[in-house]
Formats: structure tokens, sequence, C-alpha cells
């Protein structure tokens, strides 16, 4: 039987505001598909979502969904998830929104390691309101607000959530759907700060005036740009130029999870365990 | 009413509002002069089960609260001047989806950073429009300890009734001001408790802001079975974005109405000696209780002075200072600003030709600063 994504579509508003042949449909199936998968009941699902394209992906899904300001997903995420450490709390955000205006959050939201799982969806321009430079924007190309070339270094937002601390990192694109479906599944069920980079093609506004017009040439563009982390990781450094690993980047299944923490602020709070101390956050052998 | 007697500073009172009003989560980030009611709450909401969490910055100390809130906790921010600037923009989102907050603003000295150790009323404006577009904030401004308690206790109820952020102004004097206060027991501020109105219908029926014009929304707690949608975009009756010409109108003026049609539950104001009075001051805050002991000293010396102080600052109590400033020739404001509430006063009374008595150094105002510019006017 055909699989059925009208039990976790909002149908009725339907058709989405995404223009023909954008990524962003691909990975709203990849979520739908990866929560049928785990069999997370909708009830217990928040999406906050920021400003921008993907600030709509909220708004599609049957669930508790809120749509912020921008950059602002994984702030108004945390005040969600610490109130209710046992719903599944998710952020849907752009390149602008996490890695330019929301840079500090999704810093700090790495670190805490609190159990959000914030997908990026990653086209590498701000496609909604007509093609200005984003932190992800590959330098050379045309922008609207860099005319003769972008000149910006072009962000990899894998690398600054590994090192910020996030627990699960991993990246895939709307090249292979079913790969994002599985790092999706993954990282759904780690519990911790987990971060997904998922490109995404803009035709419409990065790909006209970049000679990628198509939804087609953009997608073999962004195949282009990324190859396997197992590929990867044998490749050289010269061979690994304007290259992105795909996969699963980085796994710690015993750091340190902020709600869990919190709970023990309570429990230290209330008395029914000893002060917070270094010896709480030893690695584990 | 039976009351209590509580040793304790401005700050820490307006925490201990916040716990006895069912507040299980405060967002925040450190600022002067309001870092207090964080450091109280880092103590006090663990230990009852509830979250105190120090953000990375302002933006995210107003966002988590938001966010709490909108799954159904009661929740608070604090900060002071600069702080609001840069909570301003999430406010705003907090206004449209209509999200119950109460934020905290012990005001110090500005623009910018201004004095940050030193006392002002400087953001009386700013709470009045903090954020961009239109909407009705409401302001409430304690003007002695014992209201940094009881008046935060009322921001929460309000809060819930409007659904909206209710705002409540200390000033540094307050804040920072430790001694006796008389506040109503905990069992009373429990019983008081008027949470937000739930849908218990059937989902499909559900419209949460489907209202009356002059309702505010009903939006039930996250997670219990109602899901809908919250956004900061004109949206219509269940909550999705919409740009169609009536909706968007009738959202705006829902968002005006749903305050205005209300007004009596929101007003207050103290009136001190001025059933005899022939110079009516205005004051509010901190300086209120200089105000209060000027006018002592003006009775002594045969001057006819009398209060009016507004606790409510936002709507302001227009009808009542109309009142007053139709039937008492000499009118005098005093404030730590230059004539932030004066504008209010003028546009309430008609008049132009109300005196200021304005104080922007950092320095509180003394009762003989007012006693000698009445004596002059």
């Amino acid at each position: 039987m055909a699989f059925n994504y009208d039990n976790y579509l909002r149908v009725d508003k339907m058709p989405t505001l995404w223009c023909w042949g954008c990524g962003d449909g691909v990975i709203l199936k990849a979520f739908v598909r990866a929560i049928d998968e785990l069999g997370y009941n909708k009830d217990d699902m928040c999406i906050v979502s920021g400003i921008g394209c993907s600030g709509r992906f909220s708004s599609y899904i049957d669930c508790n969904t809120v749509h912020t300001t921008h950059g602002r997903t994984i702030a108004f995420a945390t005040g969600i998830k610490l109130a209710n450490p046992d719903k599944k709390v998710f952020c849907i955000a752009g390149d602008g929104d996490a890695l330019a205006i929301g840079g500090n959050h999704t810093i700090h939201g790495c670190r805490r390691n609190i159990d959000i799982n914030f997908i990026l969806i990653n086209n590498f321009i701000y496609g909604l309101t007509n093609s200005q430079t984003s932190p992800t924007t590959p330098q050379g190309m045309w922008t609207v607000t860099m005319q003769k070339g972008n000149i910006d270094p072009t962000f990899d937002a894998c690398r600054l959530a590994i090192a910020a601390g996030a627990s699960f990192v991993g990246r895939e694109a709307v090249t292979d759907p079913k790969k994002i479906e599985k790092l999706f599944i993954k990282g759904f069920e780690h519990k911790g700060f987990s971060f997904f980079d998922i490109f995404s093609n803009c035709h419409i506004n990065l790909g006209r005036k970049n000679k990628m017009a198509s939804a087609m040439e953009n997608l073999d563009w962004i195949d282009s740009r990324t190859v396997s982390k197992t590929k990867f990781d044998k490749m050289s450094e010269e061979e690994r130029e304007g290259l992105f690993p795909t996969g699963v980047l980085h796994q710690d299944e015993n750091a340190l999870e902020y709600c869990d923490m919190y709970e023990q602020v309570r429990l230290a709070q209330q008395g029914k365990r000893k002060p917070i101390t270094a010896a709480d956050f030893a690695k584990k052998a | 009413m039976a009351l209590r007697e509580i040793i304790s500073s401005g700050n820490e009172l307006a925490a201990h509002a916040a716990v006895d009003s069912g507040c299980k989560f405060f967002g925040g980030y450190p600022i002067t002069p309001s870092s207090e009611i964080m450091h109280e709450l880092s103590d006090l909401l663990p230990s009852i089960g509830g979250t105190c969490i120090q953000m990375e910055d302002e933006i995210a100390g107003v966002a988590c609260a938001i966010g709490a809130s909108m799954s159904g906790v009661r929740a608070m921010t604090a900060t002071s001047g600069p702080g609001i600037s840069l909570k301003a923009e999430n406010l705003g989102l907090a206004q449209m989806a209509e999200v119950p907050l109460v934020v905290v603003n012990v005001m110090r000295g500005g623009p910018s950073t201004g004095l940050p150790t030193r006392v002002s009323q400087g953001d009386v404006a700013q709470a009045k429009n903090p954020s961009h577009g239109d909407y009705k904030s409401i302001t409430l401004c304690a003007g002695n300890l014992a209201e940094c308690y009881t008046e935060t206790v009322r921001a929460f109820n309000l809060a819930d009734r409007f659904m909206q952020p209710v705002f409540v102004l200390l000033d540094e004097t307050l804040g920072h001001m430790h001694g006796k206060a008389m506040i109503p027991s905990e069992e009373v501020v429990k019983a008081g408790i008027k949470s937000r109105k739930e849908f218990t219908g059937d989902p499909a029926e559900y419209k949460p802001y489907g209202v009356a014009q002059d309702e505010p929304a009903v939006l039930n707690p996250m997670f219990k079975g109602y899901r809908y949608h919250f956004t900061g975009l004109h949206h219509n009756a269940t909550g999705f974005p919409t740009e169609e010409i009536e909706t968007c109108r009738k959202l705006i003026e829902r968002l005006f109405n749903k305050v205005e049609a209300h007004q009596e539950e929101i007003d207050s104001y103290e009136e001190y000696m001025l059933d005899d009075a022939e110079l009516l001051i205005v004051a509010y805050g901190s300086v209120s209780l200089a105000a209060k002991e000027a006018i002592r000293h003006l009775r002594a010396a045969g001057i006819k002075a009398g209060l009016f102080r507004p606790i409510t600052l936002w709507p302001s109590p227009a009808k009542r200072i109309k009142h007053w400033t139709d039937k008492i020739e000499k009118v005098l404001c005093v404030e730590l600003n230059i004539g932030q509430y004066r504008d209010e006063i003028q546009r309430a009374s008609g008049r132009l030709d109300i005196d200021g008595l304005f104080k922007v150094n950092g320095r509180a105002l003394s009762p003989y600063e007012i006693v000698e510019k009445v004596k002059g006017m």
C-alpha cells in the first residue's frame, strides 16, 4: 500500500507556498516518513520554525506548531522543551536563520546539548526575499547584494555544530531523499542536540542567476558538492576542496543532555542530592 | 485581607510573587539593576520543580519564556531598558500571537548603556510601544515595596486574562530598596489565581483566534490533543497565515479592543489627599514616595497639595486623570525622565499647561526638591 502522507499533513493548507520543484517539499516528505517509521504521536510533537521559505514548514505538519521570529527557533524551542522534557521538539530553520541572524542561538543550543532536533534547510541563499547573500553562499556566486560575485567566506554548518558541542551532527542533500529519512530516524532517536544540515535547491533565486535555472541543474550542482563521509575521509586536502561530506558526521552517545542535567539541579535544590560538581561531568570510561 | 510582614528587596519580592502566582518558568539574561530577580528564581523555581534558565542573550531569554508560555506554563522574564530594546521583536510576537508573559523592567538610566546602577523612569514610553506595529500594551508600575509583590501577582492574572505580555515597571530605587513590606498571604494569592481560558470541546471545532471582537484568543496548552499554529504573521481564526483583507483588519482591531473594552479590569491608581487639593501632583513609582512626603510638608505650610498616582500606566486611567485636571488648576508632573508621562497627562486632560519637575541625572528626587518647585509655582 502506498505511504499515506495525509496522516501527518495539514492537507487543507496545501498547496505549499514553495516554488515548483523546491527541495523543501522533499525534506517535508522525508520528515513525515521518519516520524511515521518512529511511530511518534502527533500530539507529543512540537515543530518550531523561523523566517524564510523554511519558516512555513511548521504550518504543514499536523502537530503543535510555532512559527517564530527570524533566527530564534532554538530559543523558543528551549523553553518548550525545558517545560515539557518528555515531548519531541523539532526546529526548522534556513541558512540565514541558523547561521546569520540566529547564529548565537545555534552555538548555544549545540553547547547545551539539549534534546532538540534541529533541521537546517540549507539552500545557500535568501530565497524568499529574492537572492541576498547567505552565510553558506559559495564565493564567486551572483547574489542581489553581491552582484559582481560573492566575496564572503562560506560557512560549514556541521563543523560549527560539532565544535559547539552538538552530540549528533549529520548532513544529506535533497538529491537523495531516502538518505535524509534515514539520517532523521537516527538523529531523532538520539538523545541530545541533533543537528541536520540538509542541502536543498533554490533554482529560482540561486539558480537562475548562476547558470542552473532548472531544478535538475541545481540538484546536479548540489550533487557535485557532496560526497559520502567514507569517501571524504580517504581524500587528500586538495581533493576535499569545495566538497562537503554527507552521512552521520559526529555522534556522542555519552554526552550529557541538558534537560537531564537540569533535573539534577532540581534534585539538588530540593535536597535530594548533593550539589553538582565537576565529578558529575567526568567522561564515562 | 490577611497580610504578612516580610523584610526583603523589591527585586526579591517580584521573584516571590512570581512563584506564589504559579510561575514555573523564568528565562533571562543578567542585567543591572534587575539581576537579583533571576538570582532569587534560580533558587526558588527548581525547588518547586520549575525552571530558571540564564540564556545566551536577552533575545533568547524572552524567547524561551514565550516558548514555555505557549506550551501552557506561566512564565516570566526580567530585565532593564537595554534588555527590553533587545527583546522588543519577540514581545511583538507575543502581542500578535497572544501569548501571556510577565515582563519585569527594573528601570535604570538611558538611553543606551546610560547609568546602569542608577535610577530612572526613562522606559515609560518604551513600555507603551516596545515593538513595531499596532497593539495595546498593559503596563503596571509599583510605587512601593509591597507593590513590587502585588503588582507582579496582578500582572500574571492580567496576562492570562488578556493573553498578552504585561509589563511590571520597577525602578532601581525600588528594586534595590530593602525593608519591611506588608503583603498578602500565599494562600490568598493562590486562591486569586485566574488561569487562562481553555477550550474543552471537539478539537475539530477549536478556533483559538475565532473569538468575539473584544475578547482575547483562547489558547490551549500544547500536547493535549488540540494541535494548532502560532505565528507572528496576520492569521485567521485557526491561527494560520492569511492576507485576507477583512481578517487582517479585524485581528489588529481586536488586539486593541480586547484591552480597551475591559479597561475597568485593568485600571488602578491611588489618590492621596486629593479631596480638598488645590494643587495636583502626578507621580508614580519610587518618586511617589517623595511626592507623598512633599505633600505632607506642603500641607504643614498651608499649601493644599494632593497626589494622583497611576499604578496602571498603560492603558492610562485617562478619565480619572481628566476628572482631577478639570477640577484642579495647578498640575505638576514629577518624573525621573523628561515628561514621558506628562505627555499622557496632557493628552488625557486636553491641557498644555501641565507643569513638570523632571530629573535625569540618575539620582532620586528628594521631597524638598518637590516642595521648592511647588512653592515657586
